[in-house]
């Protein structure tokens, strides 16, 4: 018995380091050309080139390092553990919770209101502006995008690459309404909701016998569309130079944020002029927009049309056949979506005083579609973490200066940014296809909890 | 009419290149029903593969024949997307046949966005200019024909024609339109599903390669971000030309470059872009199989 457990030692120790090596050659061949060989232009514009084996060598020593364990390593490890859990034939289900996670939602959200205070007392008025901007305002942002993503993708499992385009008609709706009308920011947000919620029908009524991934590359193409007609449209939109000197949102119309107004916010209470407040006030319209947002998804998910929505995602062929309207579904779940887009980005044009189709590229689409496949889809909380981390994450590495004293001056996080979100979303669906944060489960269900289509590995289900 | 003779040789150039990487898309359609949209980017890494052969021999051999070097630019690019390709077949949308519904399509374009991201960090977010590599014209009247049109389009053709000899006459060929009809019916009948669909990603990389390389040779200019739109349309080639079939993802791929040339030529070229896309969700909206596809059954 002994002797054989040995055999398979060595036999497998054997595989791993063939697996290794394997796996090394194969990473030479691909990163020779494009890591060993850096490409950039001299001081005569020429094009030149270094080699750069170093770094080359890392990359080979990772694949090798990394296949050896893997199949050394860590996959007996899993496939013991699997055995074991098999033959004992208990399910690991605790309904024992600690006390933060039964409390999660409650600590976040009084975490979240007192944020831009708690910012302002530790770093100060001018210190706390970073903080209240670009980490609260930038992540909530990409957590109603991504929750309002969410109900097309998540709930009714409509694959919308194209959903950037609802916050451009949002944006855009505001922007041009604003400065040509005067209308001010209350009457214009729940407007550019309406109008993107509009677009979200006109886009969403020829894509309706589609299915699936040709679904997915006509919202691609329409995303683009409008994209393309912003920057060529110029007698409209000022193409490419975009829309600047945009109206800030006022406070309910009491008080405005204008430097000069006469009711000017800061005047009024008495407090030192600093764009501080006006970022905190933006802060709080944002997250009462994000729980709007939740509320509402979360209330719709119990109503007939969430339950829906819900079973055209689980299977669209015995959704028609018990009766469901797929039509109107599809074009609820679009329209719904595409109004949270459309708060988003009257929202953003307000907080960013300038647009431009540069916002509004394709890759932003996929940005927010990563978070909500990390988040898992259809889970809001989930969302909102995997938001937190890749947004926060990627302001945070900006942050870090000594980054800079590793890699070079040359460091820009922004450029890895995608990288990340890329690797990211192929490694989620590799592995937890749920995602990596939240479930999903259905609202509705009879007696017991069944397993949805992301938890089938089989074919068919889906 | 010069003028209209002269875009149409510009198109055909064009739609040269993107039926090459039609063909990638429509293959891996058909065999395995997955948009890869890492395709396109596949594309540009047979671009910058030939870039930077480019600029390695002409440092070391000064005076190298110009056939020598693209048929070596051409050779290496074919072989290292062949290599990428196999490995993100193997890694990233293996594992995945038979997940849920869109679980691919999301995969693909992680990698997409991934892969031109790895190329914006490995090797600079600036665009690559290099030094025009063919530049004979000849004239006929007043319509010019660069030799570099005319490389393209026969390249074009000799690879066209080896790869319908592949599909059509050989075991290997066979194997594939095997494994598209009926996957588990091919893999009982004895033919390896998993290999063949590797070699189909290769061959699918290495057509894409040499697409890259045209593009190169062209435009003169290689940039991280060359992947997503002339991806995109290769694409509309294929869905165009009923995405499954070849001969479609050629036609296709013609159609899509002449319509491209001749809408800059006659209406306007800031919406070269917006023809494209619209002819996507056109066809896809209202004739999903295209010119020459097959029509598809809905399976319960």
């Amino acid at each position: 018995m002994a002797y054989t457990t040995e055999n398979n030692q060595s036999g497998l120790m054997a595989k791993a380091v063939k697996e290794g090596v394997l796996a090394g050659l194969i990473a030479f061949g691909m990163f020779l050309l494009f890591v060993g060989i850096e490409t950039y232009q001299d001081i005569n514009n020429q094009l030149v080139w270094r080699t750069r084996w170093g770094l080359l060598a890392v990359f080979v020593a990772i694949a090798a390092i990394g296949r050896f364990l893997t199949v050394g390593f860590i996959k007996p490890h899993l496939d013991a553990r699997k055995l074991a859990k098999a033959k004992s034939g208990v399910l690991e289900i605790s309904d024992k919770k600690s006390f933060f996670h039964k409390h999660f939602l409650k600590i976040a959200l009084v975490f979240l209101l007192c944020y831009p205070f708690l910012a302002m007392m530790i770093f100060g008025r001018q210190g706390s502006l970073k903080y209240v901007d670009n980490f609260g305002i930038q992540i909530l942002i990409y957590v109603m995008l991504a929750w309002g993503l969410n109900i097309v993708v998540g709930l009714a499992g409509l694959l919308d690459l194209g959903y950037v385009a609802f916050y451009a008609v949002g944006a855009y709706s505001y922007a041009l309404l604003s400065a040509n009308f005067g209308f001010s920011f209350w009457l214009l947000l729940p407007m550019a909701g309406i109008l993107a919620g509009f677009w979200g029908i006109i886009l969403g009524f020829p894509v309706l016998r589609l299915r699936g991934d040709y679904l997915a590359i006509v919202t691609l193409a329409f995303g683009e569309i409008i994209r393309l007609v912003l920057i060529n449209w110029t007698d409209v939109t000022r193409g490419t130079f975009g829309i600047s000197g945009i109206a800030k949102a006022s406070f309910f119309g009491i008080w405005s944020f204008d430097v000069g107004a006469a009711n000017n916010f800061n005047k009024a209470w008495g407090l030192p002029s600093s764009s501080v407040y006006y970022k905190m006030f933006l802060f709080y319209v944002i997250l009462a927009l994000c729980l709007i947002t939740a509320y509402v998804t979360i209330r719709l998910r119990r109503m007939p049309i969430g339950r829906a929505w819900e079973a055209l995602r689980e299977d669209e062929i015995a959704c028609r056949s018990l009766g469901i309207n797929t039509v109107t579904t599809k074009l609820t779940a679009f329209a719904t979506g595409a109004m949270f887009g459309g708060f988003a980005g009257s929202f953003f044009a307000a907080r960013q005083g300038f647009v431009s189709p540069e916002s509004f590229v394709f890759l932003e689409s996929a940005v927010i579609l990563a978070i909500v496949v990390l988040g898992g889809m259809g889970s809001l909380t989930g969302i909102a973490i995997a938001a937190v981390v890749m947004v926060g994450g990627t302001e945070l590495l900006r942050e870090m200066e000594f980054l800079k004293h590793i890699f070079g001056p040359d460091f820009t996080p922004e450029l890895y940014r995608m990288l990340l979100f890329g690797l990211a979303m192929i490694i989620v669906m590799l592995f937890k296809p749920r995602g990596f944060v939240g479930t999903r489960e259905p609202t509705a269900f009879l007696k017991e909890r069944k397993a949805v289509s992301g938890s089938f590995t089989k074919e068919g289900h889906g | 009419m010069e003028y209209f003779i002269q875009q149409l040789i510009n198109g055909l150039t064009l739609g040269s290149i993107y039926g090459l990487v039609a063909i990638g898309y429509t293959m891996v359609y058909g065999i395995i029903g997955m948009i890869n949209f890492a395709h396109g980017d596949i594309f540009m890494l047979g671009g910058f593969a030939a870039l930077i052969i480019f600029l390695i021999l002409t440092s070391f051999f000064a005076g190298i024949p110009v056939a020598l070097l693209l048929l070596l630019m051409l050779l290496v690019g074919m072989l290292m997307t062949g290599l990428w390709n196999w490995t993100i077949e193997r890694v990233a949308y293996r594992p995945l046949r038979g997940s849920f519904r869109l679980a691919p399509l999301i995969t693909a374009i992680g990698m997409s966005i991934a892969l031109s991201n790895f190329i914006q960090v490995t090797q600079g977010p600036r665009n690559k200019p290099i030094p025009p590599l063919v530049t004979d014209t000849y004239h006929l009247g007043a319509i010019t024909i660069s030799l570099k049109q005319i490389l393209i389009v026969v390249i074009t053709s000799i690879l066209l024609f080896a790869f319908w000899y592949i599909v059509n006459k050989t075991p290997l060929g066979r194997a594939q339109r095997a494994t598209e009809q009926d996957r588990k019916m091919a893999a009982l009948l004895g033919v390896d599903v998993d290999r063949t669909i590797s070699i189909t990603f290769i061959m699918g990389a290495a057509l894409a390669a040499v697409a890259g390389a045209m593009y190169l040779m062209y435009y003169g200019v290689a940039s991280f971000n060359d992947g997503f739109i002339p991806g995109v349309k290769a694409f509309t080639a294929a869905v165009l030309g009923g995405i499954g079939s070849l001969p479609g993802a050629v036609l296709g791929g013609l159609l899509i470059g002449l319509i491209e040339s001749l809408w800059s030529a006659y209406f306007s070229i800031a919406y070269k872009d917006v023809a494209t896309f619209a002819i996507l969700a056109i066809v896809l909206i209202f004739k999903p199989t295209g010119i020459l596809g097959r029509p598809e059954v809905e399976k319960v």
